[in-house]
C-alpha cells in the first residue's frame, strides 16, 4: 500500500472502533435469536454486512421462515452492489485482491473512501482498505464479546435483551432519517408492517415493507 | 426453527450478501444508475429497519403485543432525541425493559 495521509488513517481507525459497539449489539441480538456463539461469529466473518446480519437474525427471532430471513438480509445488502460499482474503478484490483475488496465493500469503507476525495486517489484507496479491514477486525472481535456476554446473561427478557434488539435497530435507523420525507417513509413502513402482521406468517411483514420503499421511491419528490 | 435451518439461514445470508458485493465490482456503472432504482435502493434500509423495530418491539409471532419491550424502545427513542451515543441508547433500553419485566 502506498503512503497515505495521517488524517486518512485517523478517519479509518475512529470509524472502525466506533462500529465495534454495533458488533456487540449484533452478537447479543444473534444469541437472543437462539443462534450459537459459533454461528454468530460466522455471520460476522462470512456475511460481514451489519444491517443484513441484523435483519437475518431479526426475522428468525420474530419467528419467520428461513427463506424470509435470507431474503430480508439480501434486500438490505443490495446497496453494497452500488458501493462496489463506485469503488471498482478506483481500486483497479484483480483476482484474490478483488475478492477481498468485494468482501469489505460496506457502508463504512465506501463512506471513508469517498470522504477522502479532496486528499487524492491514493488517500481514497487507503481509506477504503484501512476502514474495510479495520471494521472487519473490530466488528468480529466485538461480535464475539457481545455473543459471549449475552450467553452469560441468560434469559433475554430478564436482562432486557429483547428490547435492546429493537432499540439497536432504532439506533441504526436514526441517523438515516435526515429529512421529513425519510421520516415519513419510516413511519409509513412501521404502520404498514403492523397493519399486515395479523394476516401474514411471522417475518413476512418485514420483507413486505420493501413495498413501501418502492411506493415512495417510484417518483421523484 | 431447527438447527439445520439456522445453518441454512447463516450460509444463505453469507453467500447472497457476498455475491451481491462481488457483482457490484463487475457490473458496469450504467446498469444500476437508473434514478428510480437508486431512489428505491436508498429507501430500502429505512423500510426494513422500521419494520424490524415494530416486528421485534411490538409483535409476538403474528400478534401485536404491548409489553415491557415497548418501554425499552420508548426509552431508546428518548435517548436518541437527547443525542445520546449508540451504546447508551441500547443499554438504557435494556435496563428500562428489564425493570418493567420484573415489576410485572
Amino acid at each position: 500500500m502506498a503512503k497515505f495521509p495521517r488524517d486518512t488513517f485517523r478517519d479509518s481507525l475512529s470509524v472502525s472502533i466506533t462500529v465495534g459497539a454495533y458488533g456487540v449489539a449484533f452478537g447479543a441480538a444473534s444469541i437472543a435469536a437462539h443462534f450459537s456463539v459459533l454461528q454468530t461469529c460466522l455471520f460476522s466473518l462470512l456475511a460481514f454486512t451489519g444491517a443484513s446480519q441484523f435483519a437475518a437474525v431479526g426475522v428468525v427471532a420474530a419467528g419467520g421462515a428461513g427463506l424470509s430471513a435470507v431474503a430480508a438480509a439480501t434486500l438490505l445488502s443490495t446497496r453494497n452492489a452500488l458501493y462496489g460499482m463506485q469503488m471498482s474503478p478506483l481500486l483497479k484490483v484483480r483476482g484474490l485482491k478483488k475478492i477481498a475488496a468485494a468482501h469489505v465493500t460496506i457502508d463504512e469503507s465506501t463512506g471513508v473512501a469517498l470522504a477522502q476525495t479532496p486528499r487524492g486517489t491514493d488517500a481514497m484507496r487507503a481509506g477504503f482498505w484501512l476502514t474495510g479491514l479495520g471494521v472487519f477486525i473490530f466488528w468480529n472481535i466485538f461480535t464475539l464479546l457481545g455473543a459471549l456476554g449475552a450467553k452469560a446473561l441468560g434469559d433475554p427478557a430478564s436482562f432486557g435483551l429483547d428490547a435492546a434488539v429493537p432499540a439497536a435497530y432504532l439506533g441504526l435507523l436514526w441517523p438515516r432519517l435526515q429529512t421529513n420525507f425519510l421520516r415519513l417513509v419510516a413511519v409509513a413502513s412501521m404502520i404498514f408492517a403492523l397493519a399486515i402482521t395479523s394476516w401474514l406468517p411471522a417475518g413476512l411483514p418485514i420483507i413486505m415493507s420493501v413495498l413501501v420503499a418502492i411506493a415512495f421511491g417510484w417518483r421523484e419528490v | 426453527m431447527s438447527q439445520s435451518m439456522m445453518w441454512a439461514v447463516l450460509l444463505g445470508t453469507s453467500v447472497f450478501c457476498f455475491v451481491i458485493k462481488l457483482l457490484g465490482h463487475y457490473i458496469p456503472e450504467t446498469w444500476l444508475s437508473h434514478p428510480r432504482l437508486q431512489r428505491i435502493n436508498a429507501l430500502i434500509p429505512i423500510s426494513l429497519l422500521s419494520a424490524l423495530i415494530v416486528a421485534q418491539g411490538l409483535v409476538i409471532k403474528t400478534h401485536i403485543v404491548i409489553d415491557h419491550r415497548l418501554a425499552g424502545v420508548g426509552v431508546a427513542l428518548a435517548a436518541l432525541l437527547a443525542k445520546m451515543p449508540f451504546p447508551v441508547v441500547v443499554v438504557s433500553a435494556a435496563v428500562a425493559s428489564a425493570l418493567f419485566y420484573h415489576l410485572h
